[in-house]
């Protein structure tokens, strides 16, 4: 049997790859038409193509993999006619093929409004890679931008601008307000003063009326009398079926286009099917993937002999890439007596959630979510799978991060049958049964059931799936450190100190197997630090290190150092700087202000490292400890000594507390800050540990995070007198060292907690373990001990001796290091 | 015709300048050398200094151990690693770094150079 697809696009490809793997027995013969120069790509991903994605990283699938399944692929060569008679089709180029079955997956290609001036240069749309390669060349002469629509995919192209770098741009909505067909008017405001915060001009309820220029495009003007300058112009204001095709052959279409088709996808010829964007079903046209693979998937069905229908499909959205987080799931809308809403607005942290309630209040019919979108993938299967909400339905969108249960929405609760992939449909019940196979990782479930391949959406439940399924097994998910220790970072603090152990090699030698590699000598040295606190270079403990604490210094692009003096607080004195900048100027060295509220000097050769720290000794600094897994700075903000609002003194308690840590080496490093009131300008909440002075007191908060995944620190504990504070922390930073996997920041730590942060709250605050006495006595004794490791290091003459490039020409620098000069400062020399 | 290749045995170090299980980077005219003293095997192993992958002087400056008992080097930048046998990339890229022979005799390391 023959089968002529006709489009090369995502669905079309998905027929091709469904029916390749049912047809074991090749009976069919498969023929594929393309009109793009490509074969088939990722559009959903279309605009990574601009954050680096090549064209060949989007592409689904290799020429070879047509050749290696006998499909033949002709690409750059559009269908132009169907013979319905004689069941053939005739190309562009004159190829003439007979088919049994005609598959048209033709897509949709962008709708252009018939606006006066769309034919102008600088005018695009957003659709192929072709139309990217046009955008890209044409915005690097661009400096105003515009898009029309203010749609999923209209924000996806205003981003895309911004990427392409035309920074100045502004979107034109025709409706009241941004995405209207997703989210109600409480999330459009929100989600536009978040695109405003971005640096994108939006403006709503109006109508382009002309596009303005000679040849290429100069201008905009508007029906309310309104214009703009603009030199390039992206249009997307929605879709249009490609049925040009179908319609010439005298197939039935929509009104306002689409190829019509019944449940089973077949057009009004029976032996037509059409799939995909092009496809009108029941009315609708769906202008998303997943629906398409699931029609994709019915007609392979229906070819191979079983019997399977279309019975709709649902239109639940996530927006990616612009920024902001928005997601409208089931029926966003859902109004009337029968239904309850639930609505979260919160303008301070520009979060709006809204969920809609069947009136039993057991069922979640859909909503909105805007600012933080991470419940979506489990509100939406909770929705489709018609789960019984909790008895707070509220719970399942005030987030419990951190607290007991999780609002009994949990993946747990979904049925076994519900799809945690939506885009390669794959249910619940065949990834546990993956994993009860053996697949224990995301990757080993990516492989062998292609869930979490599409969007990619799913792949954090498919994390929890996992886990979940290895707990019930009876599979105790153990970090082990690596082939040479058989122990979780928590068990082998304890045996080391149980066994008094004080060098990497006794640990070894006691408590593992071989030589050791790179990953167990670090965490294992930060345990000796974080429980002994001797100077860290010395007992054979230098060859354990991280490089960077082996020299008590980053390394950096060329091979040169960083060097840190610690800053307490951010407070320093007029000779202190004059000091740093002689220090800097003596030995050639690039000074910055770090983000830390400190002095960062780059460019040092390994040989004057303890030459430049001597002199900082010397002038009353101590190491800052930059490169070692242990307390960076501690920030603080002005506070009551200066400040028209201070409620106390942040600075000097911000010096006390990064005093008393100072040197205190940890699973991975430690910042915290101190503000003054809850202006909050130290941003103590992004912090490992933050503290805000109140009328009372202190607040205590814990657990935050800035970097890659940025995290609010929780509330600890509230209006605590200076010592109090002290004591919460001294508890808290030792169980977190006691207890915590190599390299993990303490959000993460307490993210993996079980009970969150009410079980870390007994443990500190109502000694629920009995063991705050213990820890606040561990903690003293580091307090105790420290010593500036940098001035330990330039006064033992065995240890400085090490800090030289060359064993046998000690007085010889690196000659392969080369500076670039920058703006009356150097930089490192770029690396090849 | 034969081609006759001379192998020169340097004198790199002394034993004592060479931290035990770590390493040290060594001159010899314009090529820097990196010399390991592997103590827990006692073994030593010398190769060049720099990492291929971008091109860094600091292979010397790496944590050393061992992957299924084969020994090898981490890069100090972003963790590459080197058998210190072979000098073959353990962690998947195509790229072989040169490895020298070394001795120790009278307390003194030997590094084997090749001359054409
Ligand atoms: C110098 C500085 C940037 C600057 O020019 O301002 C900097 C520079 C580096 N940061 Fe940072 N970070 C600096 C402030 C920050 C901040 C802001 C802050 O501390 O207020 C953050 C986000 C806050 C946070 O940590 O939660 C930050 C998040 C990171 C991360 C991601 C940590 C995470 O948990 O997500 C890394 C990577 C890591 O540590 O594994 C990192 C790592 C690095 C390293 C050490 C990368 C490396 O391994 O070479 C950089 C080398 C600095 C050097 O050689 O001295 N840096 N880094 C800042 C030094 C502050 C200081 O005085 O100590
Ligand atoms: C920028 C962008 C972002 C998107 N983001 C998302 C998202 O986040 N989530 C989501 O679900 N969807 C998203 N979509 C929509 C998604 O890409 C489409 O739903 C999907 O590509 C539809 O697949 P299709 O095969 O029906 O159509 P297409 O992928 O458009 O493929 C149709 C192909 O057929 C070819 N063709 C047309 N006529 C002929 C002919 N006569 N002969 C031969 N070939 C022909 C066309 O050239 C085209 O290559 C996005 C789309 C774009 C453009
Ligand atoms: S946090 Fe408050 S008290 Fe401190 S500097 Fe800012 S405004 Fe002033
Ligand atoms: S430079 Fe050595 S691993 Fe990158």
């Amino acid at each position: 049997m023959k089968v002529v697809v006709v489009g090369n696009g995502m669905v079309g490809y998905k027929f091709c790859e469904k029916l390749v793997a049912k047809n074991s027995s090749a009976h069919f013969e498969i023929v594929v038409f393309g009109e793009e120069t490509r074969p088939a790509y990722d559009r959903v991903h279309l605009s990574e193509y601009f954050s680096g994605k090549s064209a060949d990283d989007l592409s689904l699938a290799s020429k070879d993999w047509y050749v290696d399944n006998n499909i033949k692929l002709y690409l750059g060569d559009p269908v132009k006619s169907i013979d319905r008679v004689t069941k053939t089709i005739t190309s562009h180029s004159g190829i003439t093929e007979q088919y049994d079955y005609l598959v048209l997956a033709t897509g949709s290609s962008a709708f252009v409004p018939p606006i006066p001036g769309v034919e102008k240069e600088g005018v695009f749309i957003y659709r192929t890679i072709e139309d990217l390669e046009l955008m890209t060349q044409w915005a690097k002469h661009s400096k105003k931008g515009a898009v029309i629509g203010g749609g999923l995919l209209g924000l996806e192209a205003a981003k895309a601008m911004l990427d392409l770098g035309v920074t100045n741009t502004q979107v034109i909505e025709f409706a009241p307000r941004l995405m209207p067909r997703q989210i109600d008017e409480a999330g459009s405001a929100l989600l536009q003063s978040k695109l405003e915060s971005l640096g994108l001009t939006i403006h709503t309820s109006k109508n382009t009326t002309a596009i303005t220029g000679d040849e290429s495009i100069k201008g905009m003007s508007f029906s309310d009398n309104t214009s703009i300058e603009v030199d390039m112009l992206v249009i997307s204001a929605g879709i249009k079926p490609r049925d040009e095709l179908a319609k010439s052959s005298g197939l039935d279409t929509g009104a306002r286009g689409g190829i019509v088709v019944n449940d089973k996808l077949q057009t009004s010829d029976e032996n037509i099917f059409a799939i995909g964007e092009c496809a009108l079903h029941n009315g609708m046209i769906y202008g998303l993937v997943a629906p398409g693979y699931e029609m994709a998937d019915v007609v392979v069905a229906i070819l191979t002999g079983g019997d399977k229908s279309f019975t709709g499909f649902d239109m639940s959205t996530k927006l990616k890439l612009i920024g902001v987080d928005v997601a409208s799931f089931g029926d966003p809308f859902a109004i009337g007596g029968e239904v309850k809403s639930v609505v979260l607005n919160d303008s301070m942290k520009g979060i709006y959630k809204r969920i809609n309630i069947s009136a039993d209040g057991k069922q979640l019919l859909g909503g909105i979510l805007v600012g933080d979108a991470e419940q979506y993938n489990m509100l939406l299967q909770t929705c489709k799978n018609k789960v019984v909400l909790p008895p707070n339905p509220e719970d399942v969108i005030l987030g419990s991060r951190g607290g007991e249960a999780d609002g009994g929405a949990g993946i747990l609760s979904l049925p076994d049958d519900a799809y945690i992939c939506s885009c390669e449909s794959i249910t619940k019940g065949a990834i546990c049964s993956e994993v009860e196979n053996g697949a224990e990782t995301v990757e080993a479930i990516k492989k062998c059931t292609k869930a979490g391949t599409g969007c990619g959406g799913c792949v954090p439940m498919i994390k929890d799936l996992v886990n979940y399924t290895l707990k019930a097994q009876g599979k105790y998910i153990r970090n082990v450190i690596c082939e040479h220790f058989n122990y979780s970072r928590q068990e082998l603090y304890d045996l080391v100190k149980i066994h008094q152990l004080k060098t990497y090699d006794e640990v070894l030698d006691k408590l593992g197997t071989g030589d050791g590699c790179e990953l167990c000598k670090p965490p294992v040295a930060s345990i000796l630090a974080s429980l002994w606190n001797e100077m860290i270079l010395e007992k054979g403990n230098d060859t354990a290190q991280d490089s960077n604490d082996r020299f008590l210094a980053n390394i950096q692009k060329g091979g040169t150092y960083s060097v840190v003096p610690r800053i307490p607080g951010g407070e320093i004195t007029p000779d202190k700087l004059i000091v740093i900048g002689q220090v800097a100027k003596k030995y050639h060295l690039y000074t910055k202000i770090t983000g830390g509220q400190r002095i960062d000097l780059f460019g040092a050769h390994l040989s004057d490292l303890p030459l430049i720290w001597e002199e900082l000794i010397a002038a009353g600094f101590e190491s800052g400890h930059a490169y070692g897994k242990a307390l960076r700075t501690v920030k603080s903000c002005v506070g009551s000594t200066w400040c028209r609002f201070g409620l106390h003194d942040s600075v000097s308690f911000a010096i006390q507390i990064e005093e008393r840590y100072r040197g205190l080496r940890a699973p991975h490093k430690i910042k915290s800050a101190v503000s003054g009131c809850i202006r909050e300008c130290a941003e103590a909440q992004s912090k490992d540990f933050g503290i805000i002075a109140t009328e009372k007191g202190w607040n205590l908060y814990v657990c935050g995070n800035g970097g890659s995944k940025p995290q609010h620190a929780l509330l600890l504990a509230t209006d605590l007198d200076c010592e109090t504070c002290i004591r919460y922390i001294d508890r808290f930073l030792m169980f977190y060292i006691k207890t915590a996997d190599p390299l993990t920041r303490t959000a993460t730590w307490l993210n993996k907690m079980d009970g969150g942060i009410d079980y870390l709250r007994n443990v500190v605050v109502n000694d629920s373990l009995r063991i705050v006495q213990e820890l606040e006595a561990e903690m003293q004794l580091l307090v105790d001990s420290y010593k500036c490791e940098w001035k330990e290091a330039v006064e033992n003459p065995e240890i400085r001796k090490r800090f030289n490039h060359f064993v046998n020409a000690p007085e010889e620098k690196d000659p392969t290091v080369v500076f670039d000069p920058m703006r009356e400062q150097k930089r490192a020399k770029e690396w090849k | 015709m034969i081609a006759t290749k001379t192998i020169t045995w340097f004198p790199a170090c002394r034993v004592e300048d060479v931290p035990a299980n770590g390493g040290v980077c060594v001159k010899y005219n314009n090529t820097q050398i990196a010399l390991f003293h592997f103590a827990r095997r006692n073994e030593w192993y010398a190769t060049q200094n720099e990492c291929p992958h971008r091109m860094q002087m600091a292979l010397s400056r790496g944590m050393i151990g061992s992957q299924n008992g084969e020994p090898k080097v981490a890069c100090p930048f972003h963790k590459k690693t080197f058998s210190l046998v072979t000098g073959e990339c353990l962690s998947g890229d195509e790229c072989v770094i040169t490895t020298y022979e070394v001795k120790v005799e009278d307390g003194r390391v030997y590094i084997a150079v090749e001359e054409d």
